[in-house]
This record gives structure tokens, sequence and C-alpha cells, in this order.
């Protein structure tokens, strides 16, 4: 019960803090935005085109938007030495993790809504036929890289180069998932049966339930250093 | 015997203390002495390079023992966006202090913040902002408390309330580690003196029995 108290306490604060900002959310969606946008002017938006290029384009505006997120998510930790004032109370420092990661999810849902919602306008392509795999994919691939990247934020946020550091130690590490929401994206979008992707379904939750957990465990280490 | 070593400098070397509950102890030194180094090492924020720091005979880094330590330093803890009530929420919520709203309402009473419970932290000046991280400090009643120059951007009242509370906590047997540049200030806190100079510890003792040489220029020796 007092976990979930930790947890609820440290989901809300990132929410109060960004509601009172809103840096965070507004800079990923104009991101994700920009990115899709101009892809737009790359190729002529049509299904097959659509079909071949958009799960790509959708995952790489996902990936630069998280890296956004994950950076500002410790930015606000940074300033006035707030992690430390965490580290200083009687919590055990994975539901830190899980607390911040909670909040990092719903933020990079967000903004994985509003890019969809953009990309189906821009490049004319309806979602709504595969809208329920498209769903499953996106929310256990963006759990994992999530994951990743509020664990890595932690890490990078304790570095000089902050910035630079994070894409660099969370891209290696997030590549797998990255590929799975991409290949699985694809076939679920051209209509092919889950079967032919349940792999990369896969790939994706067992991903996403073990940088879960180890984040969770290391994450007393990533504190104290 | 702790040390803390930055690389190849000793920020503090072969420290070895003992403190009891209800001790107040002043510690005092030039900067770079080691002062805060040995305060974040009482605080669990950082682990000793060599040595261990045992609370209650046990690893300090312990939750049960984290719950038992208030630590105010240079930086304040606090999140700017939030309100100088909702940082005290929030981290009354992360101790699961029972009663959180009553205690709020006392540290906000005791620190003079009431009229400024409802303003982001971030619009406070600093002076303010160290009353808010005191009230912070004292949320939890913390049974050890480490403070780290605490007198710094205090009006004349805010530093009464705290002298004040220095001297009232040993009573109720609480240990209270400080640091100060002003030493007569410290002194009519404190019984015990720890002086520090270049990472080490050089002398340790009744602030009565100090020698004179590492007393300030300007200081008087303390009455026994």
């Amino acid at each position: 019960m007092r976990s979930l108290t930790i947890i609820s306490a440290i989901f809300v604060k990132d929410l109060r803090v960004e509601w009172r900002n809103r840096e965070t959310l507004a800079a990923m969606c104009v991101f994700g935005l920009l990115v899709v946008f101009l892809f737009n002017f790359a190729f002529a938006p049509g299904r097959e085109e659509s079909l071949r290029l958009l799960p790509g384009l959708l995952w790489v505006s996902f990936a630069f938007a998280g890296i956004i997120c994950f950076n500002r998510s410790f930015a606000v930790e940074r300033e006035n030495a707030c992690l430390e004032g965490m580290a200083l109370a009687a919590v055990d420092p994975g539901l830190i993790f899980v607390g911040k990661m909670l909040a990092n999810l719903l933020f990079l849902g967000i903004a994985e809504c509003v890019i969809v919602f953009a990309a189906s306008l821009w490049y004319d392509f309806s979602f709504l036929p595969s809208l329920k795999w498209f769903a499953l994919i996106t929310f256990l691939c963006t759990t994992g890289y999530v994951a990743v990247g509020t664990m890595f934020g932690a890490v990078a946020a304790n570095t000089h180069m902050r910035e630079v550091m994070l894409p660099v130690l969370q891209f290696p590490v997030a590549v797998p998932v990255l590929i799975a929401g991409i290949e699985a994206s694809t076939g679920a979008l051209k209509g092919d049966p889950p079967a032919t992707y349940l792999g990369w379904i896969k790939l994706a939750a067992g991903f996403a339930v073990i940088f879960t957990v180890l984040s969770y465990l290391l994450f007393e280490y990533v504190l104290e250093e | 015997m702790v040390s803390k070593y930055f690389g190849d400098l000793a920020a503090l070397s072969g420290a070895h203390l003992r403190i009891e509950p209800g001790e107040a102890i002043l510690l005092y030194g030039p900067n770079g002495a080691g002062k805060t180094t040995l305060l974040r090492l009482l605080a669990s924020l950082d682990r000793p390079s060599e040595g261990r720091v045992l609370f209650g005979g046990k690893d300090i880094h312990r939750q049960a023992a984290k719950a038992a330590i208030g630590f105010a330093s240079h930086a304040t803890f606090l999140y700017g966006d939030l309100t100088v009530r909702e940082n005290l929420k929030f981290f009354g919520r992360l101790f699961a202090l029972p009663r959180l709203e009553n205690r709020i309402a006392a540290a906000l009473e005791l620190f003079r913040l009431d009229d400024r419970a409802r303003t982001p932290v971030y619009k406070l000046s600093r002076g303010m902002q160290q009353r808010v991280s005191l009230a912070r400090v004292f949320l939890h009643e913390p049974q050890f408390l480490l403070l780290d120059e605490p007198f710094t951007g205090l009006d004349a009242a805010t530093v009464a309330i705290l002298e004040t509370l220095l001297r009232q906590l040993p009573v109720e047997g609480k240990s209270v580690v400080f640091s100060t540049h002003d030493f007569e200030r410290g002194a009519a806190l404190a019984r015990r003196l720890v002086a520090l100079e270049s990472g080490r510890i050089r002398y340790d003792g009744p602030l009565a029995l100090v020698p004179r040489n590492l007393l300030p220029v300007t200081a008087e020796k303390p009455e026994s």
C-alpha cells in the first residue's frame, strides 16, 4: 500500500510540474509532428507508399519525441538536486523509477496519439481497421522504450554532456524494441494475420518486462552515482 | 575510519566520529575542509571510498536509517514549479507521514510561510526557499538532523526560530550536526566541536576545551 502511495506521489508530482510549465509535451508534439510533416514532402502520400514508409517514420518520430521526454524528465529533477531529495526519503529507489516511468509513459503516449492522428491526416491513411493491434504493439514497444529511456535518462542526468549522452547510451539498447515496433506495425497496418507478426509482439513484451524489472532493481545504483 | 576521494582528491581522510543521541555538534573549518562531504556521508547521499557509516550499529543506507535523518544542504531539494504546500505534501507522502495536513500546517506556521503556501517556489527569494527547505527537513520529525550552513540567507526572525530549535532538539534526545562559518553563533548552540581542515579532523571534543590555535582570530573561547 505504501509503495502505491509513493509511486502515485511521484507520478502526480510529474504531471503537476508538466501541467504548470507545459514544456515537455509541447516540445515532444512539435518535434514529432515536424518529422511527420517534413517526410510528407519526401514521398507522395498514397496507400502503398504510406504502408511501406509510415511504420518506420512513426517510430523514428516516437523515438525522438521520447528522447525529449526523458531528458526533460530528469532536467526537472536536476534543478535544486531534487533527485537527491527523493534519495534522502526512506523510499525504495525502484519505486522512484516506477513513478517516473509511468509519467513518461503517459507523456509519450499522448504525444504518440497526436503524431498518429496528424499522420493519418497528412498521409491520408486510416489506422482504424488495424487500430486494436496497432495500439497493442505501440503500447508494448513504448513501455519497453520508456523503461530503457527512464533508466538511461537518470544515468545521463549525472553526466556533463547529458543531452548528448542520453541518445548515445539509450539508442543501442533500444534498437531491438524499435525494430519490433516497426516490423509488427507494418504487419498490423497491412492487415496481415496477427500470427505473422506475433513473434515481434512477443519480443516487444519480453523486452518491456525484462527492462522494467532490470531498471527497477538497478535504479538504486543509478541514484547513488 | 571513513574516507572519501574524488579522483586523486581526498575530500575526507580517516574521519572517525561517534554521535550520541541528544548531541549538538558544530562542524567548523575553512572552505574545502570536508564539512559538506562529511555531512553528505552522514546523510547517506554518498558512499565512503573507505570505511563505513553506521546508524544504530547498522548500515546507514537502510530505509529505516534514512527515515530518521533530516538533511538541509546548499541545494533546497525543492521543485520550482510546485507551490510551497505541494512540495511539503510531496515529501510528506514519500515518508508516508500520518496526519500530513496537520504537520504541513505546523511546519508552515513554524517557519512563517502560511501566506506563501500557494506560491510556486521559483517565485520565492533565496531566503524564503531556505525556509521552505528547513520546513521540509522538520516535516518528518527526524531523530538525526544534519544542517549544512543552515543560517545562509535567513532573516533575523527565522534565524531566531532556528536557533531555538537547535537548542530544543538535543533536549528532546535528538542529535544535531550543523556547519557554519559563524563560529560564535555555532559555539553558542553546540557543546561539541568537530574542526576540519584539508579533509582531516583536527579536533573533536567539547567546545570549552578547544585549543586556542584552532579558534578563528575574532572568536572568544566559549565558556565551559
